[in-house]
């Protein structure tokens, strides 16, 4: 075996390698947290113990398990309707996530056609994209979700909505700034050469570039986006009781805290998990796809 | 000089045009939102009263000439009167306004004592336990929902060992709650961007230099790095201050604090449009002021900006 092959076959064991220090490099508790959530809010009709629904006035405020008069049948207590809280818990995963997930995909969707059609024309179409872009960005995100939320009425829909139409400006900027750098580019000149239209250079060409970027910046704002929509359902704009959203089981816990704590105790702390996790989650994906982005 | 007042001039032509469309835009969502007489009349209002209420309240005509009665009236600082507190907003404002700007102030302070040395101090000691103390810090800040945390403090420390007090505005001590989960949001956002723009910075060739130089190393990193990582910090201050804005909201309805964010979903929830109104071009005013601040500061510090604007 000459010197090359050697040079050859480590070149081609690199990638591998690669692979591998990426993955042992994946924080496993986040993973695991979130794995375990989304099986969770999957097979939740399954896993839960009772309907998340059913009221029962005899079973109010039971302490969680480990308190004096808690009981294995309603491990984390019940809330002030006798509800189980282990059980809405479970729901409102598959709530959460959905929310978080749906949202950042119509607003990636959303602010990628911009940031494209934007990069690629430039001109005024360019500054009149832009302008609106970061009249967007500069207000609070919230306050417009408010009075979009209360306007067409709170429900999943209208929330996730609401969040989209507030959030698509952030990606349009960024995919933007990647296509002003890529049209540039020799393989944009020969597509133009070959005499592409339009639609195909930033179909085939532009966009699919501008992927690492967007899933970048997608998954860095699911959990923000939960954490939104929890507020939203905290002041009862977001997903209407008595659907199980942990924003709202927050909010209902909060006249009883005194007397049990647990029910809004624990919806809250699954806000911080699943948000936590998806936050280090984020900033692995990141460092791992584009480093340059640190900033965002 | 001459660029700089051409984009001055720009930057103020382009804010009026967005408060504009946001004016028309809030005035037609105000109004969509339902049919406010039927929280201010009792129950067995007949409709002659609906009739007579709505004349009253000048809701019975067209809507663009209830745009421009709006809005002739609102330049001159006279927002109607409040549907549900029945006193004149811009009474409401004046009394909300300087609580939230002390609320978000006092906040704001603290955050910015806080997130520097940390900021600074965990990219200088990269790696070290420091650093993860203050990743920790961050991290959490930017995972924790607000609400949560107001309530388990105003339980915890307010309820059950009963050193502060739990909401409403008084004395110093009615600051540190509302101000804590306000400020952590903050200091979480500000911390990591200082952190990275600094690792970024003190990557470069000219802090090379300055130590090449003999410069001692306090004044390479607080004067030479940490001066020139600001300027990522300054670009995304609006954004940062229009987070506050939102968490403000949360915070003070937790908190039951006397503010704008607290005015906000009361208007929301009861469907007061005269200030729903006044409450958003107010925020909306203070929000594009700081973005032309900002921005024109920008501009001064980096001269390549006013050179795009052609």
């Amino acid at each position: 075996m000459s010197t090359r092959d050697i040079a050859d076959a480590v070149e081609l064991a690199e990638p591998q390698r690669d692979t591998w220090v990426i993955l042992k490099r994946l924080p496993f508790v986040p993973s695991f947290i979130l794995c375990a959530f989304i099986i969770l809010a999957i097979c939740a009709d399954v896993v839960a113990p009772h309907n998340p629904y059913e009221t029962s006035l005899r079973t109010r405020f039971r302490p969680p398990v480990w308190q004096e008069g808690g009981s294995w049948s309603h491990a984390l207590g019940t809330d002030h309707l006798g509800r189980d809280v282990l059980t809405r818990l479970i729901y409102g995963a598959r709530i959460s996530l959905a929310a978080g997930v749906l949202t950042v995909l119509l607003a990636g969707c959303i602010g990628a056609a911009i940031g494209l059609l934007s990069g690629f024309y430039g001109g005024r179409i360019d500054a009149v994209l832009m302008r609106a872009a970061d009249s967007t960005l500069a207000f609070p995100i919230i306050l417009f979700a408010l009075i979009l939320a209360v306007t067409m009425g709170p429900s999943f829909f209208n929330v996730i909505t609401a969040i989209a139409i507030v959030l698509w400006a952030r990606y349009a900027r960024v995919i933007r700034g990647e296509v002003l750098s890529l049209k540039e580019r020799d393989f944009v000149a020969q597509a133009r050469i070959t005499g592409c239209s339009a639609l195909r250079i930033i179909m085939v060409h532009l966009f699919p570039n501008t992927l690492n970027t967007l899933i970048v910046l997608l998954t860095l704002q699911i959990g923000y986006v939960i954490l939104v929509e929890a507020s939203l359902s905290f002041l009862g704009a977001g997903i209407p009781p008595p659907t199980p959203a942990w924003g709202s089981m927050v909010s209902e816990g909060r006249d009883y805290i005194t007397r049990a704590w647990w029910v809004s105790f624990f919806p809250g702390g699954a806000i911080m998990a699943i948000v936590l996790s998806l936050n280090l989650l984020g900033d692995w994906v990141r460092d791992t796809l584009d480093p340059k982005l640190r900033q965002m | 000089m001459d660029l700089m007042q051409r984009y001055i001039v720009m930057r103020v032509f382009q804010s009026l045009l967005a408060l504009i469309i946001l004016s028309v835009l809030i005035f037609v969502l105000a109004r969509a939102t339902g049919d406010p007489l039927h929280l201010i009349l009792p129950m067995q209002a007949s409709e002659e009263d609906y009739a007579n209420a709505r004349r009253l309240l000048g809701l019975d005509r067209p809507w663009p000439v209830q745009y421009w009665l709006f809005i002739s009236k609102a330049v001159q600082g006279d927002f109607g009167t409040s549907l549900r507190a029945r006193k004149p907003v811009k009474e409401l404002l004046f009394e909300r306004l300087p609580n939230s700007i002390k609320l978000a102030g006092f906040s704001l302070v603290v955050s910015l004592v806080v997130a520097f040395p940390l900021g600074v101090v965990s990219a200088v000691k990269k790696g070290t336990k420091v650093d993860s103390i203050a990743n920790i810090i961050a991290v959490l800040g930017q995972s924790l929902p607000a609400f949560w945390v107001g309530i388990l403090l105003i339980e915890v420390v307010a309820g059950r060992w009963q050193i502060l007090p739990a909401g409403g505005t008084g004395g110093l001590t009615h600051y540190i709650l509302p101000g804590f989960t306000l400020g952590w949001f903050v200091v979480a956002g500000i911390m990591r961007l200082l952190r990275s723009s600094m690792l970024d910075v003190l990557d470069s060739e000219f802090v090379k230099l300055a130590r090449v130089k003999g410069v001692a190393e306090r004044w390479v990193i607080w004067k030479h790095a940490l001066r020139n990582a600001l300027i990522p910090v300054v670009t995304f201050g609006a954004i940062y201050f229009a987070i506050i804005v939102t968490t403000a909201i949360v915070v003070e309805t937790v908190f039951a604090w006397p503010g704008m964010g607290r005015l906000t979903y009361e208007a929301i929830t009861s469907r007061d449009f005269p200030v729903i109104q006044a409450v958003v071009l107010t925020t909306a005013v203070i929000v594009i002021a700081v973005n032309l601040g900002v921005d024109i500061l920008y501009a001064y510090l980096d001269p390549r900006i006013r050179f795009q604007t052609r």
